[in-house]
């Protein structure tokens, strides 16, 4: 029986095959076309010229390369900050059974992180118009500005926009992340700390926070991932310009212009692999950051 | 607990803390329903707006329904087929989703269930590429299918979607805690084939897990719009997100219009969350916790 078992176990790659070969074929290939391609000038017709490191000199040397990066990094960085820190209070509040509702407040705020990003851009862009859109009325309407505010001719507007609809699409998803993590907390820690006299303040601060730190760390990773990736919001925004002069252009938006728009796919693969780095070195960074704390 | 309140009793001023704590539940329900009202106000815009004509929309702010839903309706019907994006989105979403559910759940069951040589090694392998972002591949995967002329075809999507790592970390973590050796052992004293065991014992088990993880498969891919935008030409293959965003493009000042196209795009996933809300949130939690 247990040799008949045995024997069985190299069935298991045909079982995994499937996977490994799609994911070679479409995955792992394109991934190192890429990085081939960001050794050439290719106009994605004739035939990649090989130009070295040419591209990656020429990205360090583009200012439009760190405007937008630092494009993508403000908007990131302006939407993270709530949303790591205002999900995290929401999951304690909605992790109380005295809180009436719960499950409905739960749906109701996680809702955004499932609507499609690229319609939801659409939207705030429509409802953020200088004469047509809602909040400009609404504001004129109930006399609390006198003239419509022309939201998109502002640079800091727009990038503030664009973080806003990052955080509306995910603190919610973020605040499940927490509860879920709440929920792996022993309950006889709090009830010792209440029984003690510690108030909730007290109980977040000293056993929630500490308690949830992978958690904490787990989403900061996942979620710089992420931000470098910001795309469709900004994109149907803006109709793809990143208006105004590219302060909302963030590094994928500049990366599609390149290639699929100038096709300069050879650039546009540079830029990809440095933004690659980026993030790689970004998540090394918070991870030991986070480690030493510890030690 | 029980032990606390009988001295709590005790206490004279005992209905004095009560009341503050009700002015914070006053103040914490505030905040609770001022978050949920942002929550729900662009949609709620958005379907009043789409039932408005262009010069409703223009000249004041609207939050009551119109009568112009049709004329809205029958203006977009007259410059793009919207119903043909909302069927490639089914498709692509629908075909993504069974693809690599499937396949998902055969390499869970092969990690899972089978000793060979470097199983740890490759899952892991597996795992690591789930932190690799998909921008990196796009270019090349254009190369690829433009050389195979498969540019602009659906497999274009589908075909790199359907190795999906989450999916099979997500179904091996529910093989590992709830289908026993047993079962397959039992089944292979039958004489039952690997493969049969596989689709017409394993599979079935596997349903109610897999279920939860296809809605937010299908919903992923409903919503992937960057490599739709960059893979098809023709609009006939559009789905709904590039197709809304190619009618800004075209007809940025037709408001009742975009409201509506928006409102197509956005109305199923409203629709399919308040059926499977509870699946969707509880997938994304365990998810999670198990990463």
């Amino acid at each position: 029986m247990f040799a008949k078992s045995i024997r069985k176990d190299h069935y298991g790659y045909f079982f995994i095959a499937p996977f490994f070969i799609i994911f070679l074929l479409f995955g792992l290939y394109p991934i190192l076309y890429s990085l081939y391609i960001s050794f050439t000038n290719w106009d994605g017709i004739r035939t990649p010229e090989f130009v070295g490191l040419g591209n990656y000199i020429a990205v360090f040397h583009d200012p439009i390369f760190y405007k937008t990066f630092l494009n993508t990094l403000f908007i990131w960085g302006v939407s993270v900050i709530p949303q790591l820190t205002v999900s995290l209070v929401l999951a304690f509040i909605l992790n109380e059974k005295f809180v009436k509702g719960r499950n409905i407040f739960r749906a109701v705020y996680f809702f955004p992180h499932i609507v499609t990003a690229a319609s939801l851009g659409l939207l705030v862009s429509l409802i953020f118009d200088w004469q047509s859109g809602g909040l400009n009325h609404f504001l004129v309407e109930s006399g609390i500005i006198h003239d419509p505010i022309n939201w998109k001719n502002n640079a800091w507007f727009m990038r503030l926009i664009v973080s806003s609809i990052l955080f509306f699409q995910y603190f919610g998803y973020s605040m499940i992340i927490y509860l879920a993590g709440l929920q792996g907390i022993d309950p006889s820690l709090t009830e010792a700390a209440e029984i003690d006299g510690a108030t909730k303040k007290h109980i977040f601060l000293h056993i929630t926070v500490p308690m949830l730190k992978p958690i904490i760390l787990f989403q900061v990773i996942t979620s710089i991932i992420g931000g470098m990736q910001i795309f469709d919001q900004p994109f149907t925004l803006t109709n793809g310009t990143g208006a105004p002069d590219r302060a909302s252009m963030t590094s994928i938006m500049y990366l599609y212009n390149v290639a699929f728009q100038s096709t300069r796919f050879g650039y546009g693969a540079a830029i990809a692999f440095c933004l690659f780095i980026i993030i790689i070195l970004f998540s090394v960074l918070s991870f030991v950051l986070t480690n030493r704390k510890k030690a | 607990m029980e032990a606390i309140r009988p001295i709590r009793r005790d206490i004279p001023y005992a209905a004095k803390p009560k009341r503050r704590l009700s002015a914070g539940m006053v103040l914490m329900y505030i905040f609770l329903i001022g978050f949920a009202i942002i929550c729900i106000i662009p949609f709620y815009l958005m379907l009043i707006y789409s039932s408005h004509s262009n010069a409703d929309i223009a000249s004041s702010f609207i939050f009551l329904p119109g009568k112009d839903l049709w004329a809205n309706y029958s203006n977009m019907a007259a410059k793009i087929n919207i119903w043909r994006g909302f069927m490639n989105s089914f498709f692509i979403a629908g075909s993504t989703t069974v693809l690599s559910l499937y396949i998902g759940a055969l390499t869970a069951y092969g990690f899972a269930k089978f000793r060979f040589k470097g199983n740890k090694q490759l899952f892991f392998a597996l795992l690591a590429t789930m932190m690799v972002p998909g921008q990196l591949a796009l270019i090349g995967v254009y190369r690829l299918f433009s050389t195979f002329g498969l540019l602009d075809s659906y497999a274009a999507i589908i075909l790199p979607a359907a190795a999906n790592a989450f999916n099979v970390f997500f179904i091996k973590q529910f093989i590992d805690g709830s289908i026993p050796d047993e079962i397959i052992e039992s089944s292979r004293v039958d004489g039952a084939g690997e493969f049969r065991t596989f689709n017409q014992i394993i599979l079935p088990i596997l349903g109610p897990a897999v279920s939860a993880l296809g809605i937010f498969t299908f919903i992923g891919s409903w919503n992937n719009f960057l490599g739709p935008l960059v893979l098809f030409f023709s609009q006939s293959k559009y789905p709904l997100p590039v197709l809304v965003a190619l009618v800004q493009g075209y007809y940025g000042m037709d408001y009742g219009l975009l409201y509506l196209g928006v409102a197509i795009s956005i109305v199923p996933i409203i629709i399919v969350f308040a059926v499977f809300s509870k699946q969707i949130i509880g997938g994304v939690a365990i998810g999670a916790v198990k990463g």
